[in-house]
């Protein structure tokens, strides 16, 4: 039981990853806490969704598409709330609020458009399946998560750090206004960002509603949560660190459920939480007033 | 001889007049009905109001109340606010002067407009109000919704007796009134029936994931599964405790919440075999019942719930009650309901001491099966 106690924490773990990469990427370029990230994580899901029923897409083609369209949603977002906030170099609590009062509107457009009951994949287009290796059971799209989530830590690291597109962002992210004066369209590389968080974030939908077969407008916002205690204990804006403190939290969540009590279960993540707030406050891998990216 | 002749026709005549003011009066006896008819809960109200429609119709084409007076009623909307269903109470006690009020239609609405019910002596009866304490707000306070209490210790007895389950995992939404509260009773009736419980688990109601709760269960072995949670959360437990691999004899013994076609919607053949206890099925196989579906569907198009079921067979106990008053009044009206014994499409039914449903005989055990609910033979 041990063995697949420790199966149900990675695939929980990397599911709060995948969610928080999206996340602490905008956070750690763009200095924006911008709580719309949760509505595209639903917005991936239900394009996914759509694209599946009403276009008859294989899954393998609705994930991408869901992830696209978050993207670009993101984007669209980013540039509507938050260009004039920048141009007037606004404290952070003013995106704060400014990005509140549109995740409101939009979970509210979202669920009197869409209805608030949940729905799922439609079993037909993706054979879950599970292979049983001894005592444990791993079904194909928790490897497939697990896989995700490590696949774009990767791909983010290289990106960010090995290439001219990564040099140009965190120059951006470093100093908006030298950067600029070096030639680099700073407007352009927030939005890159935010087309690669809204991505990210759509992705993880899609991944997360086919595991757990509920995709709802709110499915973002319990996620949210989450994703804040991730991005905080993993340090903001390090992407190892959402991975590292993604999988911490699964861990003690399951272990918590298993060998504790349920009951618990809520109150370990937010015990982390305050705990590396007390004696880590930059998180896993944080280090003093370094830009990360 | 003529003179006789006009005396007998005057008598004739005047006799006539007379018998025909006590066989004639036609004023409607006029009830209000309070439900929310607009608003994002509106299918519940909707679905009352036909209910009382199709009833109102089949009693006054029966002949109506007192001797053929026709039965009718005034529909307030609640809209679902409490202060609303409070202002609808009393705009149909202080201007229409109804003898009795009908819903509303939720346990909040009736936490606001019982008490002046109950203050102004006019009796209310809630046909889907289940809460706890409804009828504790006043001695004019009734209601024939069953109560969550009642069904579950059913369904719980029935399946000890169907499949003889001696061991059983609880889980329940700890964090949720309703799935709570259903907890309760569930854990109360396991004692009383002498099943073992394992262990009891818990979840949020937004939770997603189960599998360590699950793991935890099928590390356990147990017969079945009793679970008191919300639709969504239970689909997806139905879901994931078959991924996990544990077996499919292993089934859900369910609470209200999982008593929707949403689940085999969502879960599909996760969740066959999983038992929940009902007031009423639409498919249950009595004549009564089978009359009243075909009525329903004639005259809406649209298959009744159990709203509809509770609201239609309420009409009539309401009815009946007038008629052993005698009067459109409210006191004796009142004292006739506790009284009143009806047979409807929900099974046989009385009050309580308590002004509650008394018999729980009309309770139906249903099995999952393909993804649909049906009858458990």
């Amino acid at each position: 039981m041990l063995e697949q106690q420790l199966v149900n924490g990675v695939v929980l773990g990397a599911t709060y990853a995948l969610f928080a990469l999206g996340f602490t990427l905008m956070f750690g370029v763009m200095g924006v806490i911008n709580l719309t990230y949760g509505v595209y994580f639903a917005v991936g899901a239900f394009a996914a969704l759509w694209s599946t029923q009403a276009l008859g897409l294989p899954i393998a083609a609705a994930l991408p598409l869901g992830a696209l369209i978050a993207g670009v949603i993101a984007v669209a977002i980013d540039t509507l709330l938050l260009t004039r906030l920048r141009k007037a170099k606004a404290p952070e609590l003013a995106s704060l609020m400014v990005t509140l009062g549109a995740t409101l509107f939009l979970y509210a457009g979202m669920a009197a458009s869409l209805g608030t009951e949940i729905r799922r994949f439609p079993a037909a287009v993706f054979d879950g399946g599970a292979y049983d290796l001894g005592a444990v059971r791993i079904g194909t799209t928790q490897i497939l998560i697990f896989g995700a989530a490590v696949a774009l830590v990767v791909a983010l690291m290289a990106l960010v750090r090995g290439s001219r597109l990564g040099l140009a962002i965190r120059a951006v992210a470093e100093n908006p206004d030298a950067a600029a004066l070096m030639g680099i369209n700073g407007g352009l590389m927030l939005r890159v960002v935010s087309f690669l968080s809204g991505a990210i974030g759509g992705a993880a939908g899609v991944l997360v509603g086919l595991n757990f077969n509920a995709i709802q407008p709110f499915m973002g916002e319990h996620m949210m949560l989450r994703g804040f205690a991730v991005i905080i204990v993993g340090g903001l804006g390090d992407l190892r660190g959402a991975l590292a403190a993604g999988l911490l939290l699964g861990f003690a969540e399951v272990l918590t459920a298993a060998y504790v009590s349920s009951t618990f279960k809520d109150l370990t993540a937010f015990a982390l939480l305050v705990a590396t707030l007390w004696f880590r406050p930059l998180g896993l891998f944080g280090r003093a007033a370094a830009k990360r990216a | 001889m003529r003179v006789l002749s006009k005396l007998m026709l005057a008598a004739a005549m005047l006799a006539g007049t007379v018998a025909g003011a006590n066989a004639q009066d036609k004023t409607p006896v006029k009830l209000g009905a309070i439900e929310i008819l607009t608003g994002p809960n509106s299918r519940y109200g909707i679905a009352i109001q036909r209910g009382f429609d199709l009833a109102l119709a089949d009693i006054n084409k029966a002949g109506g109340v007192l001797g053929g007076r026709p039965l009718a009623l005034a529909y307030e909307d609640s809209a679902g606010a409490k202060e609303q269903a409070l202002n609808a109470a009393r705009k149909l006690i202080g201007r229409d002067r109804v003898p009795l009020i009908l819903g509303p239609t939720l346990s909040n609405e009736m936490f606001a407009a019982g008490p002046v019910a109950n203050e102004r002596k006019v009796p209310i009866v809630g046909t889907s109000t289940t809460a706890n304490g409804i009828t504790a707000i006043g001695p004019y306070v009734f209601r024939t919704a069953m109560p969550e209490a009642d069904v579950i210790p059913v369904t719980l007895k029935t399946a000890q007796s169907k499949f003889g389950i001696k061991r059983v995992a609880v889980m329940y939404g700890n964090d949720d009134a309703f799935t709570k509260s259903a907890y309760d009773v569930m854990k109360a009736t396991l004692e009383k029936l002498g099943i073992q419980v394992l262990t009891t688990e818990t979840f949020g109601s937004k939770d997603t994931d189960f599998s360590a709760q699950l793991t935890k269960i099928k590390g356990l072995n147990p017969d079945a599964i009793v679970l008191s949670a919300l639709v969504e959360a239970a689909s997806g437990i139905a879901l994931q405790a078959r991924q996990l691999g544990i077996d499919p004899k292993v089934f859900i013994i369910g609470g209200n919440g999982l008593n929707s076609p949403k689940l085999g919607e969502i879960a599909g053949a996760s969740a066959d075999g999983t038992i929940v206890g009902s007031p009423w099925f639409i498919g249950k196989k009595d004549p009564a019942n089978q009359a009243f579906v075909t009525a329903f569907r004639e005259k809406y198009g649209d298959s009744p719930d159990q709203f509809a079921a509770q609201a239609y067979d309420t009409l009539f106990i309401v009815a009946k009650a007038i008629d052993a008053a005698g009067a459109p009044d409210s006191e004796k009206i009142k004292d006739a309901l506790i009284k009143v014994k009806h047979t409807g499409v929900m099974g046989p039914f009385s009050f309580s001491e308590s002004r509650d449903p008394a018999d729980t005989s009309g309770v139906v055990v249903l099995t999952m099966k393909g993804g649909k609910f049906q009858l458990l033979e």
